[in-house]
């Protein structure tokens, strides 16, 4: 049989026309976003519509371009693969521009890329393989200890040295995995009562300023409160999410049409192209548009678990659950802070926010879980 | 995979992500469909409604001469979050022609909210109002430079003539009261203050256009909203045209430039009100813009009361003119007949005595030629007396609201409701209860009241109403509600229900006071005038000069009543007045008027 002609009859097409459905949807909503009433056409370079529009093409090309690797190869090179990420990642905010107090993007000419994008998923490879060779078994908390340091010292790096508290907590969508392994349910408990805490804790004033100066940074100490509702500041802190909840407040039920948001259109919602974009979806589509792209993600990632219980080998099985927890992490935090239930902690919506990296980081996430699933029939036979 | 002892943790996981999904829907369903403020302030985040204001309707005269017009002035409209931080204050005083100072005070007003209700500093603020061209001309090359300044224009009232101040009113800022009667009114709107402006409000402000805008997060106007599908555009206001003939009405106001007084004169067959005069008056020019509450203090403060318009407000016995209506009564209800003389000395007439220089007894005709006092005692004696008094006076008290009745009328002892002419007082006609009450039902009878006979005591009139009475004889016993619209016909007829030949009698006896009586030196036979003198007693200081007239005899175009305070005789100060306006309006000839324009 030839292996080849395999590979594309066992391609999950269903989880690719979601994929291509929720990017195309958010280009749409980048158009929008940008919309100014006098608008240039939506695939005209001077808008962000029409970058994004070549950010596709390329992520289609790059999905199939990964779709012709062997899987086998991120099991053989899983390791350097993590090896130079992490160097990446260290020299990340040697080479790199200070936007917005994050030091984490690296430009090549007119193009700027984000190595932490990159990091998330040859950290889930190499965090398979380790976890997926054979014989690796759990029988104490020590066996943790590995999977767990490869885990965090992305997570430290971005967040220390690059800035980056956002990217950074992307992380904690490992714990989905290690849980699936047979992680205790305690520390997913545990978790949630640290942050239970943590609350507490805030709003009782139990830390010392002085103290939380040092580990949060004053923009993310205001963003805590102001959710909190230890600070009420429409017009400060709490501008961002006070005008998305208006935005997306105003849509009722069907929206004001697609182009006819007032909210996005003037430019009241800051970052409504990449991190505010589900405002523009809010306002323009209404309660209806918005449960629907909720239903898709929804959808999709139910997808990706079949997809992981279906694997053969633990080291996909796991890749697998890493992606699946990824765009759920990535998901959550988005809408949680678009919605005013979770403090504002800038990362992407998937396929949806503008930007290159963040599109090309998930289609190269998700790829290589396509390609391993596609030759799942071939394994163990 | 096989042995996998946490197959059931994919329920977890997915159960996870199903919950947070739900969560978010239920917060999506809360957010826009439960909760609906979130619209209205994505609306006043997003747009600016713009007033467009609509110009005022202009105002003319009965023979289409413009009386009122708009000129245009401006506003120097702030944003005062725009200003910034690199606002050039001293430049954009420079521009204005004012000081720092000013500057900083009224900053400081527009901010407080005590004083200007609607504040908000996103939204334009009136910085200065009401400029000539030339004093914003400056800023207006400079507007560059100042961000979150506008300049607004809008338009105030201009008149043709320095004349009918009283009648046209003026047009000022509208006032709390106004605000919460009427919602169309919005603070900082113009309004009509007081006469015709204020009278026709509703037809001459038009209707307010709006212009639905949109501004973005920085406050910056980007253009008009959904194309300008919610705006509308301002409706101009109604033009007037009034039945005032500004010749007369400056010829009037110049005859009583140096007294105190009124005159108002009417077309009869109409009920147009043709001039409406009341001296002291000011120039129109002078309550508006800027100046206007400054001057209109001025007038407020003035001893001699020139924002109280004499013409419908002032209340006056009416002396001897009231002699003609005395005549009409008593002839209607019986008591004389046209045949009747009366000795005009002698016991018969006591109390009151002839004054003049006439044979006695005399006719009809005659005492309203000489004004004979006696005369007109005797017939309201007569007339109440006719069926004696009756037990406890319930006959003489039954005629006396007989003749109280045919006297209202006439018109008097009230304000006329179906009319246009603002700020009217009613005057009064005493009632028998008035008279019950001071003399008690039985202490009263005709010698008690004797004084009314000849038009003095407890009755009170205002120059439109003698003017109307004028209107009513020269009629022959109707008039139509004295108004101020020109070719109006929705005004009532009023019938005074006096036999018609009974007034022919009275316009002789009008012809024969021009003739050979108190008006004899001022008049002008060709017209053939009418009229009466009265001088009505004022405890007060000098008598009141009163005329009450019209011309001609057979076909009357005009009604006057002229009263001037404080003069003397009714024959010397008033009658030439109101002979010169008849004389004057029935040539169209106005040799002393300047015009002004």
């Amino acid at each position: 049989m030839n292996r080849r002609n395999n590979i594309w009859a066992g391609v999950d097409w269903t989880v690719i026309a979601l994929f291509l459905c929720l990017a195309i949807f958010g280009w749409l909503n980048i158009y929008g976003a940008g919309y100014t009433f006098e608008q240039s056409s939506i695939f005209s370079f001077s808008n962000r519509a029409g970058k994004q529009f070549v950010w596709l093409m390329g992520a289609l090309v790059l999905g199939f371009c990964i779709l012709l690797i062997d899987e086998r190869t991120y099991d053989i090179l899983g390791y350097w693969l993590y090896g130079a990420t992490i160097l990446l990642l260290l020299i990340t905010p040697l080479l790199a521009h200070d936007i917005k107090g994050s030091l984490s993007w690296i430009s090549f000419g007119p193009v700027s890329l984000q190595p932490a994008e990159l990091a998330k998923c040859f950290t889930a490879i190499a965090v398979a393989k380790y976890m997926g060779r054979y014989g690796f078994t759990i029988r104490s908390w020590k066996d943790w200890i590995i999977p767990c340091t490869m885990v965090l010292l992305p997570m430290v790096i971005i967040m220390f040295l690059q800035r980056e508290t956002g990217s950074a907590l992307v992380f904690l969508a490992f714990l989905l995995p290690f849980y699936r392994q047979g992680m205790t349910g305690k520390i997913m408990g545990s978790g949630v009562l640290v942050i239970l805490t943590f609350v507490l804790v805030m709003k009782l004033n139990l830390i010392p300023e002085s103290v939380l100066n040092k580990v949060l940074q004053p923009h993310q100490l205001t963003r805590i409160e102001v959710l909190l509702g230890m600070k009420d500041d429409p017009t400060g802190a709490g501008y961002n999410v006070n005008q998305s909840l208006i935005a997306i407040g105003s849509g009722g039920w069907s929206g004001k049409g697609y182009l006819m948001g007032t909210q996005t259109k003037l430019k009241f919602v800051p970052e409504q192209d990449t991190d505010f974009i589900f405002c523009t979806v809010g306002e323009e589509w209404g309660f209806l548009g918005s449960i629907g792209v909720l239903l898709v993600y929804l959808w999709f990632i139910l997808r990706l678990i079949k997809i992981a219980e279906r694997q053969r080998d633990t080291f996909s099985h796991i890749y697998a659950y890493c992606v699946a927890s990824i765009f759920l992490v990535h998901l959550t935090i988005n809408i949680g802070m678009v919605l005013g239930l979770l403090p504002v902690i800038g990362i992407p919506l998937p396929m949806f926010s503008y930007g290159g990296s963040s599109l090309w980081g998930f289609t190269l996430l998700l790829f290589i879980l396509l390609r391993m699933d596609a030759s799942r029939i071939n394994k163990l036979q | 995979m096989i042995n996998d002892r946490y197959y059931k943790r994919r329920y977890v996981i997915a159960g996870i992500a199903i919950l947070v999904v739900l969560v978010y829907v239920v917060r999506l369903f809360i957010l826009q469909v439960v909760d609906n403020t979130k619209s209205a302030k994505a609306d006043s985040n997003a747009l600016v409604r713009q007033v467009v204001y609509p110009s005022r309707g202009l105002i003319y005269d009965r023979n289409d001469s413009l009386l009122v017009f708009n000129q245009p002035i401006y506003e120097v409209l702030l944003v005062v979050k725009e200003m910034g931080a690199s606002f050039d204050t001293l430049a954009f005083c420079h521009a204005l022609h004012i000081d720092s100072v000013q500057f900083v005070e009224r900053i400081t007003q527009i901010r407080d909210k005590r004083r200007n209700r609607g504040y908000s500093p996103y939204t334009p603020q009136v910085f200065m109002g009401q400029l000539q061209k030339e004093n914003v001309s400056l800023l207006q090359e400079r507007l560059f430079q100042f961000p979150g300044v506008t300049i607004r224009q809008r338009t105030l009232r201009d008149y043709t003539y320095n004349a009918a101040a009283h009648l046209l009113g003026s047009v000022g800022e509208v006032n709390q009261r106004d605000l919460d009667r009427d919602s169309y009114y919005q603070q900082g709107d113009y309004s009509g203050r007081d006469g015709i402006e204020r009278q026709y409000e509703q037809l001459l402000r038009g209707q307010k256009g709006v212009e639905v805008l949109m501004r973005d997060s920085r406050g910056r106007i980007r253009g008009s909203y959904h194309d300008g599908e919610l705006d509308r555009t301002p409706v101009a206001g109604t033009d007037l045209h009034l039945s005032v003939d500004i010749c007369l009405q400056q010829l009037a106001e110049q005859l009583l430039s140096e007294h105190i007084g009124s005159a108002v004169a009417i077309e009869p067959a109409t009920g147009e009100v043709l001039a409406l005069v009341s001296q002291p008056a000011w120039d129109p020019k002078t309550l508006v813009g800027r100046q206007r509450s400054k001057n209109y203090n001025a007038l407020l403060n003035d001893e001699h009361k020139p924002l109280m318009n004499r013409a419908v407000q002032a209340q006056y016995p009416p002396g001897s003119t009231f002699k003609l209506l005395q005549t009409l009564v008593c002839l209607q209800e019986g008591g004389i007949t046209p045949r009747t003389e009366y000795p005009c000395a002698g016991p018969a007439s006591m109390p009151i005595k002839c004054t003049h220089n006439h044979g006695s007894p005399v006719d009809l005709l005659s005492a309203i030629e000489q004004s004979c006092n006696p005369y007109f005692w005797c017939a309201f004696r007569d007339m109440l007396q006719k069926d004696g008094y009756g037990t406890d006076n319930i006959l003489f008290r039954h005629r006396y609201e007989l003749w109280r009745n045919d006297i209202l009328r006439f018109g008097l002892g009230q304000k006329f409701t179906d009319s246009d002419i603002p700020d009217q007082v009613s005057g009064s006609v005493p009632s028998t209860k008035l008279f019950d009450r001071l003399y008690g039902k039985k202490g009263w009878k005709a010698i008690t009241i004797r004084s009314l006979s000849i038009g003095q005591g407890e009755i009170l009139v205002t120059p439109l109403q003698l003017a109307n009475q004028a209107a009513c004889i020269a009629n022959g016993g109707y008039y139509i509600s004295p108004h101020l619209l020109h070719n109006d016909s929705s005004w009532d007829r009023h019938e005074t229900g006096i036999q018609p030949s009974y007034f022919d009698l009275v316009k002789a006896g009008m012809l024969r006071v021009m003739t050979n009586g108190t008006g004899r030196w001022h008049n002008s036979p060709e017209w053939r005038m009418c009229g009466k003198t009265g001088t009505v007693q004022n405890p007060h200081g000098k008598d009141h000069a009163i005329f009450i007239g019209f011309a001609p005899q057979d076909d009357p175009k005009i009604a006057v009543a002229v009263v001037v305070e404080n003069v003397g005789f009714g024959a010397t100060w008033a009658c030439p007045i109101a002979t010169k306006m008849m004389r004057q309006y029935l040539q169209q000839h106005w040799p002393e008027l300047k015009t002004q324009e």
